[in-house]
């Protein structure tokens, strides 16, 4: 029962250099290709249609819209466009969880599925250094990609925000501008890993995906933004129309009487002013000595919002990279 | 040195342990197989020391004392899944390109001629290629990266006769050519005794034997007798009885130098009888080191 010699072979034992970083570029590459050229051919494609109705908006605008309250401006530009900047804005939604579902969630689920895990997880480079290696540079490259797209999306928008038409905190145009859309589609990416992780199986792990996305932007856009930063407060009516208004409410005397909107302001202008209609609710109840408190996000805010919301969505991001990592080097086979 | 170690292994999946009290020493320089049936642990035991799977309990050590899945490890084994997976998307010439990547070498030269001979195309995609051939690659890939252990998990379970023939010999010429240790799990037995030198023989995730395929030859005989004196040897070192309408066979723990028992032949056991007896018999065992039970005591038998 002892060993056979083993013929030599170069330095296998103490001091192993492990296998470089960059060998992974090539293998994250050609396994991975297909579906950076499947994110690139969409947000290609999408490019080449923003930039062909943009020039067509750019054009409208500065023909018409000089001043933008113009008679022109309203038939020619915002008649014409809004309709189709909405739909954009809306369609681009689905785009970063489409490129994180569909280049996240297959990085692993598809080795799980189909057995090559096995393969894998079992060459000189090892485990862990295999999924950082793919993961990290494919999140870069959807970010990147994304990061790109955004930039020409902000300036097909740019003469609807001239014109006053949208507010720069919209809430379908926030997630799309700035570092806000590539930090998305870099959390799409981190939790279609994580998906495909735990799941082990690609179609499930995407449509998972999906749905983790929409529930985290919905979150995000309807709970969490407005906190960002501590809103101002004002009893000032006329607010700047960038300003993004996210609570209006009504005090009497210092105390707080009742919201802007609700049953409890229609009755109490019925009571007030019943039957007038030559003056307005404000006029009425300001009369009556109710004093309007808004609190709202100045327009200039919107920067650091994005940068609090690109720095909150790539530290996810991080955190969602780092347990996928940590367990693929901790799964049982 | 030992190519795997383990002691008082034992994996656990949920409430089911997949191996229990596993303790083996597999000697470098072997073709060793893995044999048991379906469920005994043997895929659980590979998967545990090629570094997929980590212990509930005891210890496993491969390379002489190198954990599974240390660097060192994973660059002295490789190893060869059950249904030997490769990237169906990828050509054989992918399939290398991306092994060379992930690993500190891979003898390109001897893959590729490996493959020439074989007459794999280069530039085929690996789901276009046969069962055999597939299981060729996926090998051929696996010897390219000049291991010290090559690992196979039931490597020709799937193949056809010819197919599974060939994918042998390649394994035994790398042993005999290049001085690789195997350790190959399988329940096909009947190439075993072309194949492995070396057996361990799994049941109900526990080892029940272990040692080389000479001495384990050499230390068991079947008796061939009157089927009505069978019952004599009940309670003696017997691993099997096999009775016949007027014979018995006895496999038991005998040399050729122990004398028959009058009314009795002696007969040599092949390597499959063998396996196969000890599978129908999990309580019988047949393990190096210090003796355990009545089945070490092999004089007993023509007492």
């Amino acid at each position: 029962m002892t060993a056979l010699t083993m013929p030599a072979r170069p330095d296998h034992d103490a001091g192993l250099r492990p296998v470089p970083w960059r060998r992974m570029a090539w293998v994250t590459w050609r396994q991975h290709r297909a579906a950076l050229a499947g994110v690139a051919a969409l947000l290609g494609a999408l490019a080449v249609y923003l930039w062909l109705t943009g020039l067509q908006i750019h054009h409208a605008y500065a023909t018409d819209c000089h001043p933008t309250s113009s008679l022109a401006c309203t038939i020619n530009f915002t008649g014409r466009y809004a309709t189709t900047g909405n739909v954009v804005s809306i369609f681009l939604q689905a785009v970063p969880a489409l490129i994180g579902a569909f280049t996240g969630a297959p990085v692993l689920a598809r080795e799980l599925e189909t057995g090559t895990f096995r393969y894998a997880w079992t060459q000189g480079i090892g485990r862990w250094r295999w999924t950082l290696g793919k993961l990290v540079p494919l999140a870069v490259a959807v970010a990147a990609a994304a990061g790109a797209f955004s930039m020409l999306y902000s300036w097909y928008n740019q003469p609807f925000f001239a014109a006053g038409y949208v507010i720069p905190f919209a809430t379908r145009m926030f997630g799309l501008r700035g570092v806000a859309f590539a930090a998305w589609t870099l959390a799409a990416f981190a939790i279609g890993a994580l998906a495909g992780m735990l799941i082990r199986r690609t179609v499930p792990a995407i449509a998972a995906t999906l749905a983790a996305y929409a529930g985290l932007a919905l979150a995000a856009a309807l709970y969490l933004r407005e906190h960002y930063i501590t809103p101002l407060l004002t009893s000032n009516p006329n607010l700047p129309g960038s300003a993004w208004i996210t609570s209006q409410w009504y005090t009497n005397g210092g105390k707080y009487a009742f919201p802007a909107r609700g049953t409890q302001i229609v009755n109490a202008l019925s009571q007030l002013c019943p039957g007038t209609s030559n003056v307005s609710p404000a006029q009425c109840l300001s009369q009556h000595g109710y004093t309007q408190w808004t609190s709202y996000q100045p327009g200039s805010r919107f920067w650091p919002f994005q940068w609090i919301e690109g720095g909150w969505l790539l530290a996810l991001s991080v955190l969602l990279i780092a347990a996928t990592v940590w367990l693929v080097r901790r799964r049982a086979a | 040195m030992n190519v795997i170690e383990a002691s008082g292994l034992g994996k656990r999946y949920g409430s089911t342990w997949a191996l229990r009290e596993c303790s083996l020493a597999i000697p470098a320089g072997h073709v060793a197989a893995l044999v048991g049936p379906n469920g005994a642990g043997k895929t659980t035991l590979l998967n545990l020391a090629v570094g997929l799977a980590e212990p509930t309990a005891g210890g496993v050590t491969v390379l002489g004392g190198v954990p599974p899945g240390s660097p060192a490890a994973l660059d002295g084994i490789a190893f060869v899944a059950q249904d030997t997976p490769v990237y169906k998307n990828l050509s054989a010439a992918d399939m290398l390109h991306l092994t060379r990547n992930l690993n500190r070498r891979l003898d390109q030269d001897y893959a590729e001629a490996r493959l020439a001979e074989l007459r794999i195309p280069l530039n085929r995609k690996a789901g276009k290629l046969s069962g055999g051939q597939r299981a060729q690659l996926a090998l051929t890939v696996a010897l390219a990266r000049r291991p010290r252990l090559l690992v196979l998990d039931e490597p020709v379970a799937m193949l056809d006769p010819v197919a599974r023939h060939d994918f042998m010999a390649t394994v035994l010429a790398a042993a005999a050519d290049d001085g690789v240790s195997v350790v190959l799990s399988s329940h096909v037995l009947a190439e075993l005794e072309r194949v492995a030198d070396y057996l361990i023989l799994l049941s109900r995730g526990r080892v029940q034997v272990a040692g080389e395929v000479d001495d384990l030859l050499a230390s068991h005989r079947v008796l061939t007798g009157p089927a009505a004196e069978a019952g004599r040897y009940a309670d003696r070192p017997v691993v099997h009885v096999r009775r016949g309408a007027a014979q018995a066979h006895l496999l038991v723990r005998a040399t050729a130098d122990d004398p028959v028992p009058p009314g009795w032949e002696a007969h040599p056991v092949g390597l499959e009888e063998l396996a196969l007896a000890y599978l129908r018999e999990p309580g019988a065992a047949a393990l190096p080191g210090p003796a355990r039970g009545r089945n070490t005591q092999p004089s007993e038998v023509t007492r």
